[in-house]
């Protein structure tokens, strides 16, 4: 942490809030039945509803809705027992009805919380984000700018994709977040981390950052202890957990140059510069614009019965956070290699490798050792790789028979990731099988000694180290698949040496 | 059979069904009609004989394979230009939309085609159904067939119009405040306005979602009751659609029976504003129905004086943003010179030369109308007005079966004669838009002429949610009372033109 950081720590008491959109994982569109893939040719998952055509109405998606109780649930939330779409009316050509079906001061859920945990200098330390409000709205299409650097600015002319117009989007908004002190970044990311890992253990999302299907605006205002709350700026679309944290502390930092200047803080959006880290000034918001929100009358309202939102509590899967404890607990790892093995996105793969009979151990040592080497070589990520936690399975199972050697597991993993075919075709295309019988190897052996007469002779004079030349010689001879430990031993017997 | 254009479309079903005549016969009759007289009326905003034709006889094909058994098979509709069409332009009496060919059906569209019906075209409107007398049309006005310096009334005065001047047997309206009953009422047809949620808006260009209704007219109570049934039912493509069993409507008209009902007339719609001719034709309708054995009880609705200021916050607010779809981007015209512009500068020359003053008008007031600081003052206070009147309401249903009063306080006015006046216009819909607030079903149907102007005046017969079926009930008693006494129905002595 810088020395200017810690100044400004001193001086000023951070406020943070976080609002987050993330489009939900349902196969169709929040009003129409078009499908929500990603990456289709522009404007083929378009029908009249989704295209705003005159005449055309919207149908609520029933599991967009059930997905946003689920995820209310989760985070603790009030369901509401009757709320309705609303409004918002702004001219944009992104947004075929130049309205957004939204939800406005009748949420289907609100005031929750969400427990988050970061390290501080003595020893991780929990902090409790408030929700205030979890709702549903569609999402908009696409803007491509043409002619220029892709950029409005200098563009000749735009074209619009409304592929994901109208794909369905929750939006969780904190209320402000007080007390985090020093831990203002941290907490930040910290939130936005745990609220992904929660829509994908909800299952209600994949939460596919790096498709933009997780976007925050930061919210961030400093004071002095004691002092009414700042003024806060609001930094739109930042699409990383990293940028959460760093668009934070840009703020911070940006903010208390600026108070300190006796410059008054404008309320305004800005944006985040990836590159740089740098925040930029938007548009203001002093000016607020006006959405002229009205109830929307072409929906019938949301009304989930109790019975209906008890059901989707039993659905609810372990908070992640717990679950993650629980694990740590049982797999017996650091802290640290728990987060690792996080980052590295092979937690549910380890799980799943575990579920299919394989010991912890194996499973960790695979998925963040040989599997992420190549990920990382690759540069692509683990659920990419055709290897399956039950190739695993299937591999150990052959390991702790005798069947393979550590090295052949190896091979057979390079065989998997080539896309060979199965483990046994693998195994059998590779002809990767463990040599048991022993007068095979005693030739071998014999052989080997006969190569290099002096090593015998060391190793009979006690120097029981050199007989690692002869078992290579053997394994090389073997091509590998002679069991080192076996060969080691009938060495041993053949010069009549005991360990 | 003499004149298929004189006939309804009960009769020419049934002589279709009996192979006396064809489909084709039929709607070629109903073609020849509209060039005739259309260039006088202006009813369509689009005919497409060709086309039209050729649905007949396909519907002759599948009638005589007997794959058709809809009551109203082959006969020809007229459809209000609000309602989606696909392949076929569809304007909402707008130039903004000028061009437009939607890509899909409005479900009742769907329905209509379903059940054997042929579209003989798209009928003018209002401008997206802003207007009481179709003068708002950005495609010229509509005439009145009974008396062609007069307005047909609106929006949907082409679908009235067109049947007043027998250029179509059946139409297809929108009613929002009124656009469907009032023009009924001054061109002697009849209009119902259903329950809202009865049947399906998908496809209808909305003008306000919450009070928008698509309904069946004719010239006929049965008639109109053989095509509600038609475009009736839920909709899974329209949530805000009634999801339970659809009343039979044509038993309740074939019914026409007021024996023990009580009729509640409306206190507040019968004093000032009210003309006499209208007045009077209301009271002898009142004593025809007493006659024909209903009981006649007066009841008050004290908040129905606030209607008419609710409406006109909550009609431009939903509309401003119904509306802001039309914006250059995606259909119906663009303005835009090549020059430089921004998109908000083609935007805004788009909506500035598609949309015409009324339009205007009601968006300015409903942007107005949601803006922060003046929602709860207008659109909140509106809305709790609205409960109001459904309290009115359910208070008279709980005294009476059917409420009734004049459907509009005049008769048809001169084109031109309350262009400058939007006030004078808007309360052309007094009596009307009481029922689209509460989302009740009502009924106008001719009751004779008034006797200062020769011109049409209608009665609206006003049933509570989901008991449509009391309309038809109750409207087909008068209508064959009133038979009785004219020798036919008002429509016949429509000038032949």
């Amino acid at each position: 942490m810088t020395t200017e950081y810690n100044a400004v720590i001193t001086e000023f008491d951070p406020i943070i809030g976080i609002e987050t959109h993330i489009e939900l994982g349902t196969n169709s569109k929040m009003f129409c039945s078009c499908s929500t893939q990603f990456g289709g040719d522009p404007n083929t998952h378009v029908c009249p509803v989704c295209l705003g055509m005159p005449g055309s109405m919207p149908v609520v998606n029933r599991v967009a809705v059930e997905s946003t109780i689920r995820m209310g649930l989760a985070l603790n939330c009030s369901i509401a027992p009757w709320c309705r779409f609303a409004r918002k009316n702004y001219f944009y050509p992104d947004m075929p009805k130049n309205y957004q079906i939204s939800q406005y001061d009748e949420p289907l859920c609100t005031n929750g919380y969400l427990d988050v945990t970061v390290a501080a200098e003595n020893g991780p330390q929990v902090f409790r984000v408030e929700i205030e409000r979890v709702h549903m709205e569609e999402d908009t299409g696409k803007l491509l700018h043409a002619g220029g650097a892709g950029r409005i600015h200098g563009a000749t002319h735009s074209l619009v994709d409304y592929n994901r117009a109208g794909i369905p989007l929750i939006e969780v908004v904190t209320k402000p977040i007080l007390g985090t002190g020093d831990l203002a970044p941290e907490v930040a990311k910290a939130y936005v981390s745990e609220l992904r890992d929660l829509m994908r253990a909800l299952g209600v999302s994949d939460v596919r950052m790096e498709e933009g299907s997780l976007r925050s605006d930061v919210n961030v205002s400093l004071s002095r202890p004691g002092e009414e709350w700042g003024t806060r700026t609001e930094t739109k679309n930042v699409n990383s957990l990293r940028s959460v944290e760093r668009a934070v502390r840009t703020e911070m930092l940006r903010q208390a140059d600026q108070l300190r200047a006796g410059v008054r803080i404008i309320q305004e959006t800005r944006h985040f510069n990836e590159e740089t880290g740098d925040t930029t000034s938007g548009r203001s918001k002093e000016a607020a614009e006006d959405y002229r929100y009205f109830p929307e009358p072409d929906l019938v309202p949301v009304a989930p019965s109790i019975e209906w939102i008890e059901e989707l509590r039993g659905t609810l899967p372990e908070v992640p956070s717990i679950r993650r404890a629980r694990l740590q607990q049982d797999w017996g790892v650091s802290e640290f290699d728990m987060q690792s093995l996080v980052n590295a996105g092979a937690l549910e793969f380890i799980v799943a490798s575990i579920d299919a009979g394989v010991q912890p151990t194996a499973a960790r040592k695979w998925w963040t050792g040989e599997l992420a080497r190549v990920a990382n070589e690759r540069n692509c990520e683990l659920k990419e790789l055709t290897v399956t936690p039950n190739d695993i399975a299937q591999i150990e199972g052959l390991i702790s028979a005798g069947d393979l050697t550590d090295k052949m597991a190896r091979s057979v993993f390079e065989g998997l990731l080539e896309g060979e075919g199965t483990v046994t075709e693998i195994v059998s295309q590779r002809g990767l099988v463990v040599v048991n019988d022993d007068a095979s190897l005693i030739a071998a052996i014999t052989a080997a000694l006969g190569d290099s007469p002096d090593v015998a002779e060391k190793i009979q004079a006690g120097k029981i180290a050199a007989a690692g030349s002869i078992v290579g010689a053997v394994m090389k001879a073997t091509k590998g698949q002679a069991d080192a430990a076996l060969v080691r031993t009938l060495l041993l017997e053949q010069l009549g040496v005991k360990e | 059979m003499s004149d298929l254009t004189r006939q309804s479309a009960a009769t020419l079903a049934g002589a279709i069904a009996r192979k006396e005549v064809s489909s084709e016969e039929v709607t070629r009759a109903h073609l020849d009609r509209i060039s005739q007289v259309d260039e006088r009326i202006h009813a369509f905003l689009y005919v497409d004989p060709e086309r039209s034709i050729a649905r007949a006889r396909e519907v002759d094909q599948q009638l005589a394979k007997g794959e058709l058994s809809s009551p109203l098979a082959g006969v020809p509709i007229a459809l209000k230009d609000l309602l989606a069409t696909k392949g076929v332009p569809t304007t909402c009496g707008s130039r903004i939309l000028e061009g437009w060919r939607p890509p899909y059906n409005a479900t009742i569209v769907d329905k209509l085609n379903a059940a054997g019906i042929v579209l003989l075209g798209k009928t003018n409107m209002d401008e997206f159904a802003m207007g009481s007398s179709t003068e708002h049309s950005g495609y010229g006005p509509t005439h009145n067939p009974w008396d062609l310096d007069r307005i047909p009334g609106g929006s949907g005065g082409g679908s009235a119009a067109a049947l007043a001047s027998f250029e179509s047997p059946l139409a297809i309206g929108t009613d929002t405040g009124g656009s469907i009953r009032q023009p009924a009422a001054v061109t002697g047809t009849v209009g119902v306005k259903p329950t809202y949620g009865g049947v399906s808006r998908y496809g209808i260009v909305a003008l306000a979602s919450s009070l928008d209704q698509g309904g069946p007219c004719a010239r006929d109570v049965m008639d109109t009751a053989l095509l509600h049934s038609v475009i009736a039912g839920h909709d899974p493509r329209d949530s805000t659609s009634i999801n339970g069993p659809v009343p039979d409507f044509v038993a309740a008209a074939l019914k026409a029976d007021v024996r023990g009902l009580k009729l509640g007339v409306i206190k507040e719609l019968q004093g000032e504003g009210f003309q006499a001719g209208v007045i009077e034709r209301f009271h002898q309708s009142l004593e025809v129905l007493t006659e024909l054995g209903a009981e006649i009880i007066e009841v008050s609705c004290p908040h129905f004086e606030y209607a008419l200021g609710a409406y006109y916050l909550i009609l431009p607010s939903e509309a401003s943003s119904n509306l802001a779809r039309f914006d250059g981007m995606r259909f119906g015209i663009r303005e835009d010179d090549g020059k430089d512009r921004s998109v908000e500068q083609v935007m805004s020359a788009t909506r500035e030369k598609g949309f015409g003053p009324e339009v205007k008008r009601r968006i300015m007031l409903g942007t107005y109308a949601l803006s922060s600081g003046y929602y709860d003052a207008y659109y909140g206070q509106a809305q709790r007005i609205r409960t109001l009147i459904i309290r009115d309401f359910s208070a008279a249903f709980s005294k009476v079966d059917v409420l009734v009063s004049p459907t509009a306080p005049t008769t048809a006015f001169k084109i031109g004669e309350k262009l400058d006046d939007p006030l004078a216009m808007y309360l052309n819909d007094i009596a009307t838009i009481p029922v689209n607030l509460a989302g009740n079903c009502a009924m106008s149907l001719p009751i004779g002429l008034a006797p200062e102007d020769g011109l049409p005046v209608g009665l609206q017969i006003i049933a509570p949610p989901m008991a449509d079926q009391l309309l038809y009930q109750v409207g087909s008693a008068l209508e064959s009372a009133l038979a009785d006494r004219w020798g036919g129905l008002l429509i016949s002595e429509a000038p032949s033109l």
